[in-house]
């Protein structure tokens, strides 16, 4: 996978900074959502993102199925996601990667650091399409030594996918919702056997899946079972468990990975003025999408709960999209 | 005694040591780059010694220093008269003094020293009385309503608090690194895997086993924190202390807490801890910790769910807006306390040994003050050198939230982790310094990378790609095939 960024995803369209719209994430939420402004004939539509290449999180999913509602197609995350980016450029998006969106201010100003500066971004309306992310260990707040070999799924995807790097041989896998499935399948493509799949409620979060690729990947699957203590103070050497006995037993292995439990991405939210779900750390919005500062609406994984897949966020991305046009010819209701 | 001249009196007893199991000989050598061993190389080196530190680890902080509270104290509730409390008050100053020139950076926060219940607040007086006898004059008694006018954010419980203005916030990992810089920068030496394991005096010379070869110096400081007692056992043979290891744990609160409350809140101390403190960090942060928890093993920082929510439900209690706050990390550290409350610091004349043992809870602001008071007692057995004239002043990067970090210098390369925003231009640096990062918690007390709300979800993998073949311990254990 080649890093070094592509002239024309760089920020030089940045420095005239007037825009109708700016989408903060290039994922396929803020990428469904640019195209379809553009196809609407909204002219000044940029998207920033703060990697180095546009996708958002299809970028590390190396497998499939993606694609089916867009494209029509069974495809693998990467090239979905370049699909996503062809498709936006083609409808003449601006894409700015590399440039991180560090603070939101009144009526869609935004503070911006790129490799050539700080700078400011005007947009008439803004589109927060930040998606979610797993809950670290941290804040499960797990007991135990502090060893490497602790990730999440998307950890896991990215060192495999984008980087062809193994982090462990033999994890522990803790959670069985579908992006448990996912974690599964990327230590497959990896010759990473997990010694173990927990789950500590009596049942797997999404059964079908889960019991299917325990069965095929020959994963022990354990349900009540929830880790009591990681062991292994420079890289872990076993956690101990608990099951749903209260029985407790050691299971050797050299990783833990901590899959799902999302989270927003929404700490541009929090720390701004626009309102947040303080529960479910969401932005407020309405039922166009809208926050509390009218020029800003959210889409996608940010706002859905709980998280979608790929697809989903799509539409949605759309969707809003849809509503920006509308408002941006003053066609819609006010709430 | 200046480097010259040693250099001339070794000749004779190089004879008797195999050159090839000679890894480094100084005036001084310093066991342990904890922040005391640092700061003992620093003073010793402008001092005009020739300095060799040996550490047993891969990198300086290793021990205590990793994890601690990271508050400049004042001293105003040190035992009065002793030497505890003299090294914090010259360390204080000291820190003062030379932070500008070596870019470390100083978070002016200020103190609350809070009562909640009556008969804390009966205890006041006793405090300020203590802080007036250890020379902290500017202490001021708050009523409920000047504390809430000031602190708007604590819970409507609070009674009345104490008002410690000269309490202040540090980088805790960029301070030692400074130090250990600038005795680097004027001629000392580092050596790293290298445990002491023994060694030999003549009645000169010490010559210490380390698995990389020898050391050879004249005066030997014993800076092991954690396993200070070990190595008086295993190179004298006795020691006159046992470490009791304390554990401490921590919560760190999201980014958001920060601006909830300004000042670092005390609680009463008691005689055997100062209790859990609410405080802001430097990058940003609000933290609650550290426990005090007695346990048998050294190295075992690890943490635990219960005592985790009890600190965070104690947090709440204090600031209830924390309620809505995410949890970003949990860590702890762990003090080489021993089976007294003060400062172990050992001479051993005959034998040319000082230890600097059971540095507890007051080493990181303490350092400079007990590096110079090992300067002293040098001094005392008629040592002398030749202090440096024009030492070269080195910078470290800063790390602190409130100042200007180095993404907003242009030409960066890009932002490897987003929630602390650490540029690839540092994690470079931090991996090719003179003291280079070499474990991923040494480059974290670098650059901050990885120690964010999302603790590594997107930058491990660019992390593990930019570190590969850099650390014994490596973030990927293999590559995928094909
Ligand atoms: C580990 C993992 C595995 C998954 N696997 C699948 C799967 O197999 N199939 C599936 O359909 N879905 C999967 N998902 C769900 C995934 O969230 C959605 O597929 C989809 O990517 C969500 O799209 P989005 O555009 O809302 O957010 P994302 O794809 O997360 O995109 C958000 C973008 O915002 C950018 N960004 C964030 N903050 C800033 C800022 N401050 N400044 C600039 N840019 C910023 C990010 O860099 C990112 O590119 C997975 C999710 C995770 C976390
Ligand atoms: C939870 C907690 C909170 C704290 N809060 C504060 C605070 O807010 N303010 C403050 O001023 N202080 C605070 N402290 C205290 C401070 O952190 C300690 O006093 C200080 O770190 C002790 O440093 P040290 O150099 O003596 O020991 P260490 O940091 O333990 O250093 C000893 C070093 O010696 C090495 N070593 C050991 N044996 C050998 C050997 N045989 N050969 C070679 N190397 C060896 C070790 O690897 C280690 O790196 C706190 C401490 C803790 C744990």
């Amino acid at each position: 996978m080649n890093h070094l960024p592509s002239g024309k995803w760089m920020a030089d369209t940045l420095k005239d900074n007037r825009w109708d719209v700016a989408i903060i994430g290039a994922g396929p939420t803020g990428l469904a959502a640019a195209t379809e402004l553009k196809k609407a004939g909204i002219k000044r539509v940029i998207v920033l993102d703060r990697e180095f290449e546009p996708g958002g999180i299809p970028r590390h999913c190396g497998h499939p199925p993606f694609g089916i509602k867009e494209f029509s197609r069974v495809m693998t995350g990467p090239s979905y996601a370049r699909r996503l980016v062809g498709s936006a450029e083609n409808a003449g998006v601006n894409l700015a990667m590399k440039t991180t969106v560090t603070s939101l201010g009144a009526q869609g100003t935004l503070s911006i650091v790129s490799p050539e500066g700080l700078g400011e971004v005007k947009a008439k309306r803004v589109l927060l399409a930040t998606g979610a992310r797993e809950t670290p260990r941290s804040v499960r707040m797990i007991s135990g030594d502090r060893g490497l070999g602790i990730c999440n799924t998307g950890t896991l995807q990215s060192m495999i996918y984008l980087n062809n790097l193994i982090p462990f041989h033999r994890p522990v896998v803790v959670g069985t919702e579908i992006v448990s499935f996912s974690a599964l399948l990327t230590c497959k493509k990896a010759g990473i056997q997990p010694v173990a799949m927990l789950e500590e409620e009596s049942r797997a979060t999404v059964r079908w899946p889960i019991y299917h690729a325990v069965y095929i990947f020959g994963v022990p699957l354990f349900l009540g079972t929830r880790i009591i203590n990681i062991l292994g103070d420079k890289r872990v050497r076993a956690v101990r468990v608990s099951d749903k006995n209260g029985d407790k037993r050691e299971i050797v292995c050299d990783g833990v990975v901590f899959t799902g439990q999302f989270t927003p991405d929404s700490s541009l939210v929090r720390m701004s003025h626009l309102d947040l779900d303080q529960k479910t750390e969401r932005p407020l919005v309405d039922q166009y999408g809208r926050c509390s500062d009218p020029s800003y609406y959210a889409a996608g994984n940010l706002l859905n709960q709980p998280v979608e897949v790929a697809g989903k966020c799509w539409s949605k991305g759309c969707l809003t999209a849809q509503q920006i046009v509308k408002d941006l010819n003053e066609e819609l209701l006010s709430t | 005694m200046n480097a010259a001249h040693y250099n001339e009196n070794s000749r004779p007893h190089d004879d008797r040591i195999s050159t090839a199991s000679l890894l480094a000989e100084g005036d001084i050598a310093i066991i342990g780059g904890g922040v005391v061993g640092c700061a003992v190389a620093r003073r010793m080196t402008l001092e005009g010694a020739s300095v060799v530190l040996i550490e047993k680890a891969a990198d300086i902080l290793d021990g205590a220093s990793k994890g601690n509270s990271a508050i400049l104290h004042t001293g105003f509730d040190a035992p009065v008269g002793t030497l505890e409390w003299e090294c914090v008050q010259k360390g204080y100053e000291e820190y003062l003094e030379i932070r500008k020139s070596l870019n470390l950076p100083l978070l002016k926060s200020g103190a609350l020293v809070a009562a909640w219940t009556e008969e804390e607040e009966e205890r006041f007086t006793d405090i300020i009385k203590k802080g007036h006898e250890n020379g902290v004059k500017d202490l001021l008694l708050l009523s409920r309503s000047e504390v809430l006018d000031l602190e708007p954010n604590l819970s409507e419980n609070i009674r009345a608090a104490i008002a410690v203005p000269g309490e202040y916030v540090i980088d805790p990992w960029s301070a030692p690194l400074a130090y250990l810089l600038q005795a680097l920068e004027n001629g000392g030496q580092a050596f790293f895997n290298a445990g002491v394991r023994g060694g030999d005096f003549d009645g000169a010379y010490w010559l210490l086993n380390t698995p990389r070869g020898k050391v050879k110096a004249r005066y030997v400081i014993n800076c092991a924190g954690l396993y200070g007692d070990i190595l008086d056992r295993d190179v004298l043979g006795a020691t006159e202390f046992n470490i009791k290891p304390r554990k401490g744990q921590f919560v760190v609160f999201d980014k958001a807490a920060h601006k909830l409350v300004r000042s670092i809140i005390l609680p009463v101390p008691t005689e055997r801890t100062k209790g859990i403190v609410l405080f802001p960090t430097i990058f940003g942060n609000l933290m609650v910790g550290p426990t005090a928890e007695e346990q048998e093993a050294r190295g075992d920082s690890s943490v635990a769910k219960e005592i985790l929510s009890e600190l965070h439900a104690q947090a709440v209690q204090k600031l209830p807006a924390l309620t809505d706050i995410p949890v970003t990390a949990t860590y702890a550290g762990i003090r080489p306390a021993t089976e007294r409350k003060e400062y172990r610091i050992i001479e051993d004349s005959a034998r040319n040994w000082i230890t600097l043992g059971g540095i507890r809870s007051t080493g990181l602001t303490a350092a400079l003050g007990i590096a110079r008071h090992v300067h002293s007692l040098l001094s005392n057995q008629d040592v002398e050198f030749k202090a440096i004239e024009n030492p070269i002043v080195p910078h470290v990067p800063n790390l602190a939230e409130h100042l200007p970090r180095d993404y907003e210098t242009p030409g960066y390369g890009e932002i490897i982790c987003h929630c602390e925003m650490v540029t690839r231009r540092e994690i470079h640096s931090a991996l090719t310094a003179k003291v280079p990062a070499a474990s991923l918690a040494g480059l974290k007390r670098r650059t901050r990378a990885t120690m964010g709300r999302c603790q590594g979800f997107y930058c491990s993998a660019r992390l593990a790609e930019l570190t590969r073949g850099k650390f014994d311990e490596p973030l990927a254990v293999g590559e995928v095939d094909g």
